[in-house]
């Protein structure tokens, strides 16, 4: 059952930092520069792709040895768009207003490249329970990626973090950083700092 | 090149004794003296009657404005220097350049706060994350403002600039251009946009302060005299064929070349030699292609005045009016090989 490759929790851990899919891969772009003018949007996006990664990743696991090379990638969207549609109904009936507040980024998720290449990375080969890990991993990793630029974006943008106030009442609003300029820019300088520490890291363990 | 082979440690004396022989690439000739210091001082001469003017208009707003904006690029370039291990460049006068140059495109009654914010995220965002002066594909000082007036859109907005009942009766008007933009045609004379005691932001609100520190550069070869000429050519056309064409509900072309940030524009931000074209062909095109973006700004937008993101437009344009421009080398053009 079990073929070569990395253990589920080498697949756990290099989701989180050394794999993140926003900083390393840049993948997921979209959702990232779109919902992360927020915390609770920010979050609620990121639960529903970890939930759908997870889900995605088991059954496409499961289903492994039936895939057939030229039809995998329609089976991989068949089974993400099942678990997208799940999310997006659940959202719309218990979570209303974010639900709204989300739009049409609750079904792009169906698009979104770290769960496709998730499948075919991982899932396609491996066992369900490496394939979870690594969901959850990779899941993880795009949570903190978020919540790191939502951070920046709402404290700035409305003094806010979790729609609580954090900054004194006179804090002059940075109207940019909630708006699209504002993700650019944050995203940006967070890649920056990013690859900034990682080459501070590199040089060190060269000597 | 010859720099690096001068500073090269002679490893023993006989070889520091022998003649030097320096090989470098072409141009030989070139004067010692044009240095971004040189130029940079050459900016900030020619810089002196609009902060003049706006001393003389706005009175200590101004000059608080200018030293909050001076101060903060000047901490913002050292922190960053620092930050990123370099070499000290605050001396060359760049970053005072675009304290100047940021103050005087604000309005009188900003904030602190905005002037710092602005300051450092033109040395910051403008300039340190391109790879410092000399790489920054926008005007630093303008990459600052835009942000500011995004960012804190009360207080850079039309309403900003206006305080009824103040002692400083300037203040107590709309602007020339948004006055256009509310239909109130003839609000300001001609004679006020020369002399500059109408509303506006610091540093725009002369002609002449502005004309004769415009001349001085280009006569001094720091700026490029193609550029402000362009834009004003540009501009003139265009206002005059819209006041052709629609009579005395538009504005006299003169109001649009004389009034706003067009001038100041034009011969101090425009002409920023790392952010526009290197060629005289090119040079033409960014300075028409700037007048017009004002003019389209001005009259279609909700913006009174388009001046800063017309520079930002046209300066994103820029590599690739260069691209387009290359000239012929001497022996006509290289032939395409098929």
């Amino acid at each position: 059952m079990a073929t070569d490759g990395p253990t589920p929790l080498e697949r756990f851990i290099s989701g989180i930092l050394p794999e993140n899919p926003v900083y390393r891969q840049l993948l997921g772009m979209c959702p990232t520069l779109a919902v992360t003018n927020g915390m609770q949007a920010a979050m609620t996006m990121a639960g529903a792709t970890t939930f759908v990664l997870v889900m995605a990743n088991l059954i496409t696991s499961l289903i492994r040895n039936l895939l057939k090379p030229h039809l995998r990638i329609l089976v991989f969207t068949l089974t993400i768009a099942t678990f997208v549609t799940i999310a997006d109904r659940f959202l719309a009936a218990y979570l209303y207003q974010m639900s709204k507040q989300l739009g049409p980024y609750i079904p792009l998720i169906i698009v979104n490249c770290i769960i496709i290449s998730r499948c075919e990375i991982c899932a396609s080969k491996q066992g369900p329970f490496t394939a979870i890990a690594d969901a959850l991993g990779m899941g993880l990793g795009f949570t903190v990626a978020l919540a790191s630029i939502a951070t920046i974006r709402e404290v700035l943008g409305s003094g806010t973090w979790f729609g609580l106030r954090v900054l004194p009442e006179m804090w002059p609003d940075w109207v940019l950083m909630v708006l699209p300029p504002g993700a650019f820019l944050t995203l940006g300088l967070l890649l920056g700092t990013v690859n900034w520490l990682s080459s501070i890291k590199a040089r060190k363990a060269k000597g | 090149m010859s720099q690096e082979l001068d500073t090269a440690p002679a490893s023993d004396t006989d070889q520091a004794k022998a003649p030097r022989i320096v090989v470098a690439p072409s141009p030989h000739l070139s004067e010692g003296s044009f240095t971004t210091r040189r130029m940079m001082l050459d900016v900030l001469v020619a810089l002196s009657p609009p902060v003049a003017v706006s001393i003389w208009v706005f009175g200590w707003y101004a000059v608080v404005q200018l030293g909050i904006c001076v101060i903060s690029c000047l901490v913002a370039e050292a922190a960053f220097i620092a930050w990123r291990g370099r070499a000290f460049t605050l001396g060359d006068g760049s970053a005072a350049v675009t304290g100047v140059i940021l103050a005087l495109s604000l309005p009188w009654s900003t904030p602190w706060y905005v002037g710092f914010i602005a300051s450092f995220v033109a040395i910051g965002i403008g300039k340190v994350v391109f790879g410092g002066l000399g790489q920054n594909l926008f005007n630093p000082a303008m990459v600052g403002r835009a942000f500011v007036m995004i960012c804190f859109p009360a207080a850079l907005g039309a309403a900003a600039y206006v305080l009824p009942g103040s002692p400083l009766s300037i203040v107590t008007q709309a602007t020339p251009l948004t006055a256009l933009k509310q239909g109130l045609v003839e609000s300001s004379d001609v004679l006020s946009l020369l002399i500059g005691n109408t509303n506006g932001s610091l540093g725009e609100t002369s002609a002449i302060a502005c004309l004769l520190g415009g001349l001085y550069l280009c006569l001094r070869r720091t700026a490029s005299w193609e550029i402000p000429a362009g834009t004003i050519l540009s501009v003139a056309v265009i206002s005059g064929a819209g006041y052709l064409i629609s009579g005395s509900s538009f504005l006299h072309p003169l109001h649009h070349i004389l009034g706003g940030a067009l001038l100041f524009g034009a011969f101090f931000i425009a002409t920023d030699p790392v952010s526009s074209p290197l060629t005289v062909k090119g040079k033409w095109f960014f300075g028409l292609g700037l007048g017009a973006i004002v003019m389209l700004l001005r009259l279609a937008s909700g913006y009174p005045e388009g001046l800063m993101f017309a520079v930002l437009l046209m300066n994103a344009v820029t590599p690739l009016i260069n691209r387009f421009t290359i000239p012929d080398p001497v022996g006509g053009p290289v032939p395409q090989r098929n």
